[in-house]
């Protein structure tokens, strides 16, 4: 029985909840971010990892400070997983064996600047990770594009510890750079596949003929084939998981393919085909990983067709007609830009207005 | 191309959009059997439960009322009566703390049963289909009935709809989790349910009637479709279980498509939703004649014991309920009135059951935990795609935090049902809903501020105009004594000049002219006075009202120096004014006395000139002193006449400009003649000679014109005499010669201007009209002769220097001669177009010419004057002796 006088809690309406919360979503993009790490890890070695490591590491400390200046709980905010999950996107763009001051110097510009300084969660105009990638690879062209060939076509193989040593000290115990390291056995420097493919159409190769070299498989680079491929069923789990909306992905996949069809059609020398732009560089971690980024994209679903579709076809320009060969980076950036105004065309009917009756 | 009625009968169903799936919780109760609960001790019945206006209570203190009997009656639109749920004493009616969020206090009446459960005399109708239609409404109204499924509209009204009704479609599909209330309704009272559709059908008479459950109940889809079998119009309809497909508006919409346009109700669209409860409810009015005094309440969550489904009596405690079902309350224990997604925490358990209560939920923190972790939103826009009405939740949420009222009606805030879907997903656990009440509440509370702003600056404006209108009057006041002086004043004049002229007919008519004159000068004089009094009384009154308001100003700021000198130049403005006025008053009494002085002058035939002279004499003067009175502070025009002229061309200038000063002045003296021929036409006294002597007046000015333009001939004379000149004997002589031809020209434009003058005179003067166009015709001829003159004296003066100088070549004597007479033919030319000006500047001046013949006759009297002219010039011309190349050319 219950006395009269039991004091009885307050709180509004609903009560129910479906549970699903920021930390809990956070956590299973970055659990699905695992086996594309894994799979890069097996192709191109364990430097990944180190920079993941060094990346959540960087990260935590920065938003930490941030939120004790900011005068914020430091703990619930952190919970959230969400600056993990910018360091670590940040650390799968930039080449494995890059020094470790790159990573941090990017991943401490994405949380201090881009994220806190315009508000923290959910106020930054710009993707934290891609605002560091594009701050390095402006600021440290040579670091940012000393991408190391596949394991199989490496000459020097590497072990665990000596690639955190280069990592950290940017020379192998034996003494051997980087750029030696990215030397094939003829001793030429090897580049990304989307690299290779772009200074051999400047040199003057058709497409078919620079996608006959060793990097290669035929069709799309060695290695970056299959870890594009792991990242596209990791994606497609996010959607069935309901952490993202299939509007961002399959328009901006759709429209790269659909322009780079319609390359080849013009000129199929100096056009490479659709799949192997869908396949190549970071577009499969691009689609489902970077530009589903909820904060800085667009958010109807309207409007997240038309953002995926306008960073497809920037993809696609920049990587056919640019000066960079991966243009995941500033495609997101650039479109970011335009979300406010893709917000406010895009406003959904309500029931009951508008509709002829 | 289906109809939507064959579409439905197919099994078509919509989608509405958005909606969530919570867990239903529907295990804990839809099992047992409805249970009949005991007798509270209390019952605490708000008289008003329903959306509208409470009725008349019937019932006092200390009352005994039986089971059914009405404690209220209804006292206007809007109105549902409240019924006693079962037999006992009014304890009291008071105000106490009602089922509502906020717990505020209404007024209940509170009944102590005595346990006997007596019903009072109920009147059951055998066959309602025999009553009108407005019968049975009144009944449903007099039974209490008001929508249960939440919101508690008044069923009667909803019933009493004029508008076609398509679809009746039963709310059976109670979507929100935790209640099963309705579901064991439909399944064990199917049939009532059915007669209580009929009831409703009859009153509507819908084409379908639909009835809508949730596939989650099986059983109660079962036991509704066997009830409703031998019914061909009724159809069952199974749809898909998701929250909020219950809402009125979302259940049409998925079983007919169709949307309830904003601001209107389904009725509108030919639609009527009622919940099961309702029409069990009218089943029961109808058919046994029993008022809504009891309804079935889920009492259910993890911390009782017994959940289940009880009858509970309206306005039974819910403290009554929880103990029946076992109530075993936690720390932060919370009871809930409503559903999961739609209920409200209650402060207390001593809060009555009222006809909308469907559920009692008193949940643990496992299941339903409370959230309190508010981060920000990350635009990630699961509300959006949650909302069943398509609103941007996440926008509205941005707007309500940062109170922008107008962006939150732009998107449709207002149409937000409140369902709680968009915080039931939110990932951020912002509490989405609870910003959306309080934003509507201030968007309300905004409104009436505004409304009432509005009323406030409508009453302050009229006041103010009204405060001024007293204020004009207070003005106007002192104004009115002057009028009745006029009128007593100008009687008093009129019968004098009456006795004057009455008194002396034989005298002779100067003397009669005289006394006229005098009395008109009695009347002019205190005519004068009065209107020069009522002027400056009125400049006066301005200059007080001025005054006024700068000292109100004053008294607002504080001092300032800017006062002061505003002050002090609203005191100069009014000196000048002041002085301006009085010497504009002075010119208008000469006027005046000018024209008195003449009207009595001038008798009827004797001698129009004479009279005509003198007026323009007066005339004159009174324009002088006019004219001083205005130019107080205008430039002396006569100026530049006296700057020095050193080159002959400086001379033309000056000439020129002499010319043009000449214009002016004509046009001066033009104007003023136009004023002091409106001016006698303004008084009283009507004289058709005025024209004449306006005429006389034009003379008298063409004279003036004629003498400054002999002056400035000879101030040109004299001035170009003190040109370099080489020989001084032969310039001398040169120079004599020029004045003396000067002076002909001058006594000549003169003539002229006499004769011409004489001219009008003599003619007949009968036409005011022509005497004005003659006026006009010797103005121009006056100008002419006066450009002339001057013209004339310019090429005397640029003769003079070929003159001084020393002729070296015969042949270009011949030729300065040939040059002189082209001169002279030019001269004539001009003479002829300055005629031909005029004489298009008469047409305009003179706008009342009615016979363009004289005004050609005069032109050519005039053409002919200047050829004359033109030819005495080419004579002197010619007789100079030595004559120069004329590198000057002409004047112009």
């Amino acid at each position: 029985m219950m006395k009269a006088s039991t004091q009885l809690n307050m709180s509004s309406s609903p009560h129910s909840h479906s549970q699903k919360t920021l930390s809990s979503m956070m956590m299973t993009v970055l659990l699905a971010c695992i086996p594309g790490i894994l799979v890069q890890t097996y192709f191109f070695g364990y430097g990944v990892i180190f920079q993941c490591i060094i990346a959540i590491i960087t990260a935590a400390a920065a938003e930490s400070i941030v939120l004790k200046l900011r005068k914020r709980p430091i703990l619930s905010t952190l919970k959230d997983n969400s600056a993990i999950l910018t360091g670590l996107l940040l650390a799968l763009s930039i080449p494995p064996l890059a020094p470790w001051w790159i990573i941090v110097i990017g991943t401490l510009f994405a949380i201090l600047v881009v994220k806190q300084l315009y508000g923290g969660l959910g106020f930054n105009l710009f993707n934290p990770a891609m605002a560091g990638y594009v701050l390095l690879l402006i600021s440290f062209p040579v670091q940012m594009t000393s991408w190391l060939p596949v394991n199989s076509l490496q000459h020097y193989s590497l072990g665990f510890f000596e690639q955190f040593q280069v990592i950290l000290t940017g020379f192998t115990s034996d003494g051997f750079s980087v750029n030696q390291l990215r030397m094939n056995l003829d001793g030429i420097t090897m580049a990304t596949p989307l690299d290779t493919l772009k200074t051999d159409i400047t040199k003057g190769l058709t497409v078919t003929e620079s996608l006959a070299g060793d990097v290669f498989n035929g069709f799309a680079g060695k290695g970056w084939f299959w870890v594009n491929l792991t990242f596209m069923f990791s994606g497609l789990y996010l959607i069935k998981a309901k952490i993202i909306n299939w509007h961002i992905p399959v328009a901006m996949l759709a429209t790269l393919a659909f322009c780079s069809i319609l390359g080849p059609l013009f000129s199929p020398d100096i056009h490479a085909g659709p799949v192997f732009h869908l396949v190549s560089g970071a577009t499969m971690l691009g689609a489902f990983f970077i530009a589903t980024d909820p904060v800085s994209a667009a958010t109807t679903n309207k409007g997240r067709l038309i953002y995926g579709a306008l960073i497809g076809v920037l993809i696609y320009l920049i990587r056919a007609y640019g000066g960079y060969p991966d243009a995941i980076a500033f495609a997101v950036l650039l479109i970011n830009m335009a979300v406010p105004l893709i917000d406010y065309y895009t406003k959904p009917r309500t029931y009951g207005h508008g509709e002829i009756q | 191309m289906e109809s939507l009625l064959e579409q439905i009968e197919r099994g078509m169903l919509w989608q509405a959009p958005g909606g969530v799936h919570p867990p239903g919780h529907k295990e804990l109760t839809e099992k047992a059997d409805i249970f009949q609960l005991p007798l509270p001790e209390k019952l605490v019945i708000p008289i008003k439960q329903h959306i509208g206006v409470h009725g008349n209570v019937l019932v006092e203190k200390g009352q005994t009322v039986l089971k059914g009997q009405a404690l209220t009656e209804p006292n206007q639109a809007w109105s549902v009566p409240v019924h006693a749920p079962t037999s006992g004493i009014i304890d009291s009616i008071e105000a106490m703390p009602s089922a509502h969020p906020s717990a505020l206090e209404e007024i209940s009446i509170v009944l102590i049963p005595d346990g006997k459960d007596t019903w009072c005399d109920l009147s059951p109708i055998a066959d309602y289909k025999t009553l009108e239609n407005q019968d049975i409404i009144t009944k449903i109204q007099m039974a209490g009935i008001s929508g249960m499924g939440g919101a508690g509209f008044p069923t009667y009204v909803k019933s009493q709809t004029d508008k076609n009704i398509e679809f009746l479609i039963v709310n059976g599909v109670e979507c929100e989790p935790y209640i099963t209330a309705d579901d064991r309704l439909m399944q064990e009272y199917a049939d009532e349910i059915i007669q209580g559709i009929c009831v409703l059908s009859h009153v509507l008479k819908p084409e379908k009637i639909l009835i809508a459950i949730e596939d989650d109940k099986p059983l109660a889809i079962k036991s509704m479709q066997k009830a409703s079998e031998s019914f061909s119009n009724i159809l069952v309809k199974a749809i898909p279980t998701k929250y909020p497909s219950g809402g009125e508006k979302q259940l049409i919409q998925i079983l007919t498509n169709k949307e309830v346009p904003a601001r209107s109700i389904p009725a509108d669209i030919g639609i009527l939703v009622q919940n099961v409860g309702t029409l069990f409810a009218i089943s029961e009015a109808i058919h046994k004649g029993k008022p809504l005094i009891e309804r079935v309440v889920t009492v259910t969550g993890r911390t009782l014991n017994k959940p289940k489904n009880v009858w509970a009596l309206i306005g039974s405690e819910v403290k009554h309920l929880l103990d029946n079902c076992d109530f075993v309350p936690e720390a932060q224990q919370r009871v809930i009135m409503g559903g999961p997604m739609m209920g409200f925490t209650l402060p207390s358990v001593r809060i009555p059951v009222v006809k909308t209560t469907n559920c009692i939920l008193a949940p643990n923190q496992i299941e339903l935990p409370v959230n309190d972790n508010e981060q920000a939103c990350i635009r990630c826009s699961a509300c959006a795609d949650a909302c069943p009405a398509s609103l941007l939740p996440q926008q509205l949420q941005w707007f309500a935090k940062a109170k922008e009222f107008d962006k939150l009606e732009e998107h449709n805030l207002s149409d937000c049902i409140e369902c709680g879907a968009c915080n039931y997903v939110c990932p951020s656990e912002i509490p989405l809903v609870q910003y959306y009440r309080i934003a509507k509440a201030q968007i309300k509370e905004q409104k009436e501020e505004q409304q009432k702003a509005q009323r406030a600056k409508e009453r302050f404006e009229i006041r103010n105009q009204r405060l001024e209108r007293e204020k004009e009057e207070r003005l106007n006041r002192h104004k009115k004594p002057a009028k009745p002086k006029t009128t007593e004043e100008q009687t008093k004049i009129a019968q004098a000049m009456a006795k004057v002229q009455s008194d002396k007919p034989e005298k002779s008519a100067v003397s009669a002219a005289i006394a006229r004159a005098k009395a008109k000068k009695l009347q002019n004089e205190n005519a004068e006075i009065l209107p020069d009094n009522s002027e400056v009384a009125k400049q006066r009154a301005e200059r007080k009202e001025k005054a006024r308001l700068y000292r109100e100003e004053k008294n607002k700021d504080s001092l300032n120096s800017e006062e002061n000198e505003i002050e002090k130049t609203a005191n100069n403005d009014k000196k000048s004014a002041v002085a301006a006025a009085i010497a504009r008053a002075k010119a208008k009494k000469l006027a005046q006395q000018a024209q008195s002085n003449e009207a009595s002058d001038v008798t009827k035939t004797d001698d129009p000139r004479k009279s005509a002279v003198a007026a323009a004499v007066a005339r004159a003067k009174a324009k002088k002193l006019a004219k001083q009175a205005e130019s107080q502070t205008s430039d002396d025009v006569n100026e530049p006449e006296s700057t020095q002229v050193e080159d002959p061309r400086k001379a033309a200038v000056a000439a020129a400009v002499a010319r043009a000063k000449a214009k002016k002045l004509a046009k001066q003296a033009e104007s003023q003649t136009s004023d002091d021929v409106n001016e006698p036409e303004s008084t009283q006294v009507e004289d058709p000679r005025k024209a004449a002597v306006a005429a006389a007046v034009a003379r008298a000015k063409a004279k003036k014109l004629a003498k400054q333009a002999e002056s400035q001939t000879s101030d040109d004379v004299n001035d170009s005499e003190s040109t370099q000149v080489k020989d001084p004997r032969k310039a001398a002589v040169a120079a004599a010669v020029a004045r003396a031809k000067a002076k002909k020209l001058a006594k000549q434009a003169e003539s002229q201007t006499n004769d011409d003058v004489d001219e009008p005179e003599s003619a007949q003067v009968e036409d005011p009209r022509k005497a004005a166009v003659a006026a006009a015709v010797a103005r121009a001829k006056a100008k002419k002769l006066a450009k002339q003159a001057e013209s004339q004296t310019n090429n005397d003066v640029n003769e003079l220097e070929p003159e001084s100088a020393q002729v070296e070549d015969p042949r270009k004597a011949a030729v300065a001669a040939a040059v002189a007479r082209a001169k002279a033919k030019k001269l004539a030319k001009q003479a002829e177009s300055q005629t031909n000006d005029d004489v298009n500047e008469l047409e305009p001046e003179s706008a009342q010419v009615e016979d363009p013949r004289k005004v050609a006759i005069a032109a050519a009297v005039a053409r002919a004057k200047a050829k004359k002219l033109a030819k005495q010039a080419e004579n002197k011309g010619s007789e100079a002796p030595n004559e120069d190349t004329n590198e000057k050319g002409n004047d112009e």
